[in-house]
């Protein structure tokens, strides 16, 4: 009987895919792909990933060599390079998290670009709103329903009639994504692990103070969670990782967590590299909102920071040396943080913060900063670090010089309104 | 504190708040609930789709037969129609048959499988389909009506009768609610309690059907005896309540008194197939005393004299009021509550639309504490409201599936659970919020969670509730976070 139960629940339900609504239809489409035309006999890849929750840049380059930063920082502010827990020499005035070895090692090789001191137009502090600036494209808060990346596939020079699409990775088409132009979407299998750390962390805190009862059934389930997987772990060994040298130094990453890196980088290059793939693709990570206990090195940032590495090394070995090349992988984030650490060894929502651009199209090996300082004086409404470089002017100049989008579109379709912000010259070649 | 109110009647007394629902209610909340009252004909789920109870039993009947008949042609014609399906099968996957089968409707895994043995599909067919179909026009009621109170008030006396959606009751269990509990719900208690009990998804359900009085015509013939469940439970969960007062004894005799109540089959003289029968040569002969009254033998009216009594008992009173209180209200509600609502059933007969109003009027279920974690039905049908039907029909039965309360299939004639603890086992909020999340991912990205937080928690929820939504690291969390917040898992 109880099968026979079953039998009609699957009769009614619909399945996770249908019910996201992405998956399965999307990839039947994509053996049918025309090939992109870019223009020129480079046939050049761009994958877009937005860093959700406001990632701290101070943390992820941190400017070891200002003289306020130690000041500001304190108790989670980053040693120098050389140091104990030190980070990995980038400048005289930046070291990278060393949870990031990867990254250092394309930074090197003049594959990474980090710009620092660097913001959208928004100036509050939402992230919805800060998010929405980001992926819009839009001088400041507006509804759009469209991204600035789906316009610039519009405006890609054309050959002949083929037209490019765009990737999406994940259960939701991210708003920089979205569009006139076709987008196939993909979610990888990893969106099925449930329960992601912050929501649950967000959940806890809020049943803590306001419901007792709940709070201790959601402790009770996180709790036989853990042991699940622990017995879980104990039964089938270590899961599979990919081949990763620098694992190791990226300290002592969950698995779990590790995968839901790695595994959207991973599909991403899978589909981006061969030649009839999509071109232009968009995912996003979500938790980077580190309000409290940030963990710069041996915590919470500094095992996001290692599974970010982890998927810029998955998406390098995945595309291989050819595709590789001719691609940039550009990494933003709404806003950053506060300057100054808060009461509870966290950042709040700031302004101003890091970008990374990596890949072999990249003139890397380089920081690109207008660095304003970490003064008191110089911080952006007292709190903030200051920005002094616009994002849209970097996006601009990768979307000419790298996809070849006419300088006219990008002022006026794919950034409305932003003529006096001049896409920055020698970014890539 | 004027929105807090307005929440308790769309929340408390209600599904849960569509967006543009709050301003609907007005100054006078409780006149908001009790205006819906007006509205009672809606409850009936009348659907030119749904089929009574007996069609639908004398359809699998039907079928059942064709089975048995089958069983007699020739072995190896049988054998030969198996064979070919098993080559079929075998040979192409079975893509035509479900393609033939999708073209009508979906249909099981199982009923693949079976398609084996052809007899056996139809009348399981037909019970997932009216099973289906009832689920689908409940949940799309459920999701879009504006006569909340009324349809909770269905559903808790759906569960308060409750029957199991197995075996023949599949295809019955929604008919059996249209047919016994939803014309009730604003009526009296002793008529929902005669219709329930003579209806054939109860007497299936709890083995009625099954009982012969020892010394009946039919009895001693076939040498079959009593069956006490359905009277036992009917003392016990459907009026006096377990701590009722009842004795073994009791409940014999009443078994006794109720035998012959059964469901007509095929062969049936004068009543259609599948209706309500009252078999006289099964029912045992006799005088019973049950609670201290004697009843004479009067065929089936003893029966029916029984029930109004068990409806008029002070027992049945405090275990209604009780039961009442404790789903609208709190798992430990104010006494005084229980008290005003016992009164009003003893008062007026087990008049349940006065029982419902001394509900909605007491001051006592307004307080403005939310105690009532939703049951996981409760919970998709509030998630639908508040994503405008985004969450459809399927997709609820799937979500309260999952959630562990499948729709007409609870664990026992006690019926799903009514108090915090029968849903706050330790997986059952992690649970929640993978439906959380899976429901924020279909939601549209630009849906921001701020705005549907005031439009379906009002703008009064909890600052913490709030503040939790408006830090969200993303519109996906934030939503996720609404969800879960207590604002919405508690009522």
């Amino acid at each position: 009987m109880s099968h026979d139960h079953l039998s009609c629940n699957e009769n009614l339900a619909l399945t996770r895919r249908r019910l996201l609504g992405g998956g399965a239809a999307s990839l039947a489409l994509w053996g049918f792909m025309p090939r992109a035309a870019i223009a020129g006999t480079r046939d050049p890849r761009l994958l877009t990933v937005i860093l959700r929750g406001g990632l701290d840049g101070i943390s992820l380059a941190a400017p070891v060599g200002d003289p306020d930063y130690v000041r500001l920082r304190q108790a989670i502010a980053m040693a120098k390079p050389g140091e104990t827990g030190g980070g990995l020499p980038l400048t005289d005035l930046f070291a990278l998290n060393p949870h990031m070895p990867f990254l250092h090692t394309l930074y090197q090789k003049k594959e990474a670009l980090i710009v620092h001191a660097v913001h959208t137009p928004y100036r509050e502090r939402s992230h919805f709103d800060g998010q929405d600036v980001l992926e819009s494209g839009m001088p400041g808060v507006a509804k759009m329903a469209d991204g600035w990346l789906n316009r610039a596939l519009m405006n890609l020079p054309q050959q002949g009639k083929v037209s490019a699409k765009g990737l999406s990775l994940g259960p939701v088409v991210p708003l920089v994504m979205r569009g006139k132009a076709e987008v196939l979407s993909w979610i990888p299998k990893v969106y099925n692990l449930p329960l992601r750390e912050s929501t649950v962390a967000r959940l806890m805190d809020l049943y803590s103070h306001t419901d007792p009862g709940l709070a201790k059934a959601l402790t009770n389930g996180l709790e036989m969670v853990r042991v699940a997987d622990a017995s879980a772990a104990t039964v089938a060994g270590a899961p599979a990782q990919p081949a990763q040298a620098p694992m190791a130094a990226r300290g002592s990453l969950n698995p779990n967590q590790f995968r839901e890196f790695t595994e959207a980088a991973e599909t991403a290059a899978k589909f981006m590299k061969p030649a009839d793939g999509p071109r232009i693709g968009a995912l996003s990570y979500n938790g980077w909102d580190t309000h409290a206990n940030e963990g710069v090195v041996q915590g919470t940032l500094g095992n996001r920071l290692g599974g970010l590495d982890a998927a810029i090394q998955a998406m390098h070995d995945g595309l291989g040396p050819e595709v590789w090349k001719d691609t940039v992988v550009m990494i933003v984030t709404e806003f950053g943080r506060t300057a100054r650490v808060n009461g509870t060894s966290g950042t709040d929502h700031g302004s101003a913060t890091c970008a990374l651009f990596v890949g072999g199209a990249i003139k890397g090996g380089r920081v690109l900063a207008d660095w304003p300082g970490l003064a008191d004086v110089n911080l952006y409404e007292n709190r903030d670090l200051k920005p002094t470089t616009d994002l849209r002017a970097i996006f601009k100049g990768v979307l000419r010089d790298h996809l070849g989008i006419p300088d006219g579109a990008l002022a006026s379709v794919v950034f409305p309104d932003s003529g006096s912000v001049k896409g920055v010259d020698g970014l890539v070649g | 504190m004027s929105t807090r109110m307005a929440m308790i009647a769309l929340r408390r007394f209600g599904l849960g708040a569509r967006p543009g629902d709050i301003a609907k209610v007005g100054a006078d909340p409780r006149g908001f609930v009790l205006a819906q009252f007006d509205r009672r004909t809606e409850i009936l789920l009348d659907d030119p789709d749904l089929e009574p109870s007996h069609v639908t039993m004398a359809a699998a009947q039907v079928a059942q037969q064709q089975q048995r008949l089958a069983r007699l042609i020739p072995r190896e014609s049988v054998l030969d129609a198996a064979q070919q399906a098993i080559a079929t099968n075998s040979k192409t996957d079975n893509t035509e048959q479900r393609q033939a089968a999708r073209a009508q409707r979906p249909i099981t895994e199982m009923e693949q499988k079976a398609s084996v043995q052809p007899p056996m599909q139809k009348a399981n067919r037909i019970r997932v389909e009216n099973f289906v179909d009832e689920a689908t026009v409940r949940f799309r009621h459920q999701a879009s009506t504006d006569a909340s109170f009324p349809e909770r008030l269905a559903m808790f006396w759906s569960n308060h009768f409750c029957v199991m959606a197995r075996g023949p009751v599949r295809g019955i269990a929604g008919a059996y609610e249209r047919e016994a509990i939803r014309p009730h719900v604003l009526g009296r208690f002793a008529d929902m309690l005669k219709a329930v009990e003579q209806h054939p998804a109860m007497l299936i359900y709890l083995d009625n059907q099954l009982s012969f009085g020892p010394n009946s015509q039919a009895g001693k013939n076939q040498k079959k005896g009593l069956n006490e469940n359905l009277a036992r439970e009917i003392l016990e969960l459907h009026t006096l309540g377990v701590d009722g007062g009842y004795t073994q004894a009791d409940v014999t005799n009443f078994a006794r008194i109720i035998t012959g109540w059964t469901v007509a089959g095929m062969n049936t003289p004068g009543v259609a197939a599948g209706r309500f029968f009252y078999h006289a040569q099964r029912h045992e002969p006799g005088a019973w005393a049950v609670l201290g009254k004697s009843y004479a033998d009067r065929g089936m009216q003893a029966g029916l004299d029984c029930l109004d009594d068990f409806a008029r008992h002070p027992g049945t009173a405090r275990h209604v009021a009780r039961k009442l209180a404790c789903h609208f209200v709190a798992d430990d509600p104010p006494p005084s509550l229980v008290a005003k609502l016992e009164k009003s059933f003893r008062d007026t007969d087990g008049n349940l639309a006065e029982v419902s109003r001394t509900l909605v009027s007491a001051d006592e279920a307004w307080s403005l504490e939310a105690k009532k974690l939703l049951p996981p039905i409760d919970l998709v049908v509030a998630l639908s409201r508040s994503l405008l039907h985004r969450v459809g029909a399927g997709e609820m039965l799937r979500l309260a599936n999952q959630l562990g309360q499948s729709l007409w299939q609870p664990g026992s004639p006690k019926g799903f659970p009514d108090d915090d603890n029968g849903w706050t086992n330790p997986s059952a909020l992690n649970e929640r919020l993978r439906i959380a999340e899976q429901v924020a991912r279909v939601l549209d990205k630009s849906a921001d969670p701020r705005q549907l937080a005031d439009a379906v928690l009002g703008p009064d929820m909890h600052a913490l509730t709030r503040q939790a939504i408006e830090r969200a690291e993303t519109r996906e969390q934030g939503l996720e976070l609404l969800v879960m917040s207590p604002d919405f898992q508690r009522r």
